[in-house]
């Protein structure tokens, strides 16, 4: 079969990209190979592990069950918007760092999205609404306590 | 690039859609939420031609009334949209409760009720609740539509009645009546994992309490979803009490046929499949009498 390509304009981080991608190209390999922002992390491929997770349209999703195809015309938000500038972290981001919310880091990109999501919508969640949230991604360092305290610590610091 | 290469196809109109699944046949998958589809591209289990994307056709998202008694939702609409719609817990109970037991938030915000539906997944949750509910189907092509019955909809392991050349558009279920109760119960190794049984119960009960109308749906429990229906009738006409709630989880028992795996034997399967049963019942019949 001929290489088919598709023109695609996407708003990745408030940045406009127009780019020519071929159908069968992932978001998410879209995200690290063409646009070169390689923060958002692949670990499964099939949904499974959250690492790939990215804003997409306001909402959480797994960039490796998108095709970057389907993102023309729409608004991608990843890991590497979340900073204000490159001397300050996002309230998240500080929290995972005092809390010891990771270790090999390689799920937190995912996690932080995941959660950036979670906390815009629910800005004061309990415990087990923090949990459930967590759910669909997978860290194998950490045994999750530690990211748990930092999420409580997050919301604390956004609401304020 | 993990799939194979396909065609890909944006639906700019439902039109278009149709006529691209009718030149193409089984050759195309219709590419609705995408979160069982694209997984099995990855693998490159599944090795579609083309793939229509459907997702620009917004207007088959969102829930409509359908007086009497029914509601219909488009094909199109998110699990994470009903999540957020904060009438579903009255109006659809069984929807309500299965929700948080479907994978995990991120893939419900994508995954779509219509493109769950049309894999036919037995171990899905909600083709078990449609079967539950006795829902409808609406199924079109470029030749017409016509609505198909949920125990006629699907037809083995991630198959369905629908032609090559059809698209599901929308499934019917009824709304809750008053005096009536429903519980949706699930054991999974972990939150969001596939179920290894699930149960969906509805009962609804008389004046004097007294069981009128009651349908038990389970998922992983077969090839397909199952409709456990000599259980179902052998608790119209009665008051369900310990006794007539054993009866049902042992009919329960002996009409599913599930599969086992490495994660539970067949046997343990069929004996979760009667502990659910018994207390999905008993917590749907105390909500039908005491109404909530």
């Amino acid at each position: 079969m001929a290489t088919e390509t598709h023109d695609i304009s996407v708003t990745v981080n408030d940045t406009q990209y127009r780019r020519n991608v071929e159908s069968r190209l992932l978001l998410s390999d879209f995200l690290r190979h063409d646009l070169l922002l390689a923060g958002t992390h692949v670990g499964c491929e099939h949904g499974v592990c959250g690492a790939c997770t990215v804003i997409f349209d306001g909402v959480a999703v797994r960039s490796c069950l998108m095709f970057a195809a389907q993102a023309d015309g729409h608004t991608i938000e990843t890991v590497e918007g979340l900073a204000p500038d490159r001397d300050h972290l996002h309230p998240l981001q500080e929290s995972m760092r005092d809390c010891h919310g990771l270790q090999c880091g390689y799920c937190t990109p995912g996690i932080l999205m995941t959660m950036k999501a979670f906390l815009d919508e629910t800005p004061a969640p309990d415990e087990a609404q923090i949990r459930e949230a967590l759910s669909g991604n997978l860290c194998r360092c950490t045994g999750y306590q530690h990211i748990v305290e930092a999420m409580k610590l997050a919301a604390e610091r956004l609401r304020r | 690039m993990k799939p194979a290469p396909f065609r890909y196809v944006a639906a700019r109109t439902l039109e278009q859609a149709l006529q691209v699944k009718a030149e193409y046949g089984d050759e195309a998958h219709f590419l609705a939420g995408g979160q069982s589809l694209v997984p099995t591209m990855n693998f490159r289990l599944t090795q579609p031609a083309v793939l229509i994307d459907i997702n620009p056709l917004a207007q088959f998202s969102g829930m409509q009334n359908q007086p009497p008694d029914g509601v219909r939702i488009g094909a199109l609409t998110r699990y994470g949209k009903l999540e957020r719609d904060p009438g579903i817990a009255r109006s659809l109970p069984l929807i309500h409760q299965a929700l948080p037991h479907i994978a995990h938030p991120q893939i419900r915000n994508r995954g779509t009720i219509g493109g769950n539906l049309a894999h036919a997944d037995p171990a899905s949750e909600i083709p078990a609740v449609v079967v539950a509910l006795a829902g409808k189907l609406r199924a079109q092509s470029v030749r017409g539509e016509r609505w198909i019955a949920a125990l006629d909809f699907f037809v083995g392991a991630l198959s369905t009645s629908l032609e090559p050349d059809e698209m599901l558009m929308e499934v019917e279920l009824p709304v809750a009546q008053p005096r009536s109760g429903a519980c949706f119960m699930e054991v999974s190794r972990r939150r969001g994992d596939f179920a290894i049984i699930g149960v969906a119960c509805t009962v609804r009960v008389d004046q004097e309490g007294r069981c009128n109308a009651a349908r038990i749906g389970l998922c992983n429990a077969g090839d397909m979803p199952i409709f456990a229906a000599a259980a179902s009738e052998s608790l119209v006409g009665r008051q369900i009490g310990k006794p007539e709630i054993n009866e049902a989880a042992e009919l329960v028992q002996r009409a599913i046929d599930p599969g086992g795996s490495i994660h539970a034997s067949k046997e343990f399967q069929r004996h979760v499949a009667g502990v659910l049963t018994a207390r999905a019942l008993a917590t749907a019949n105390e909500r039908a009498r005491h109404g909530n």
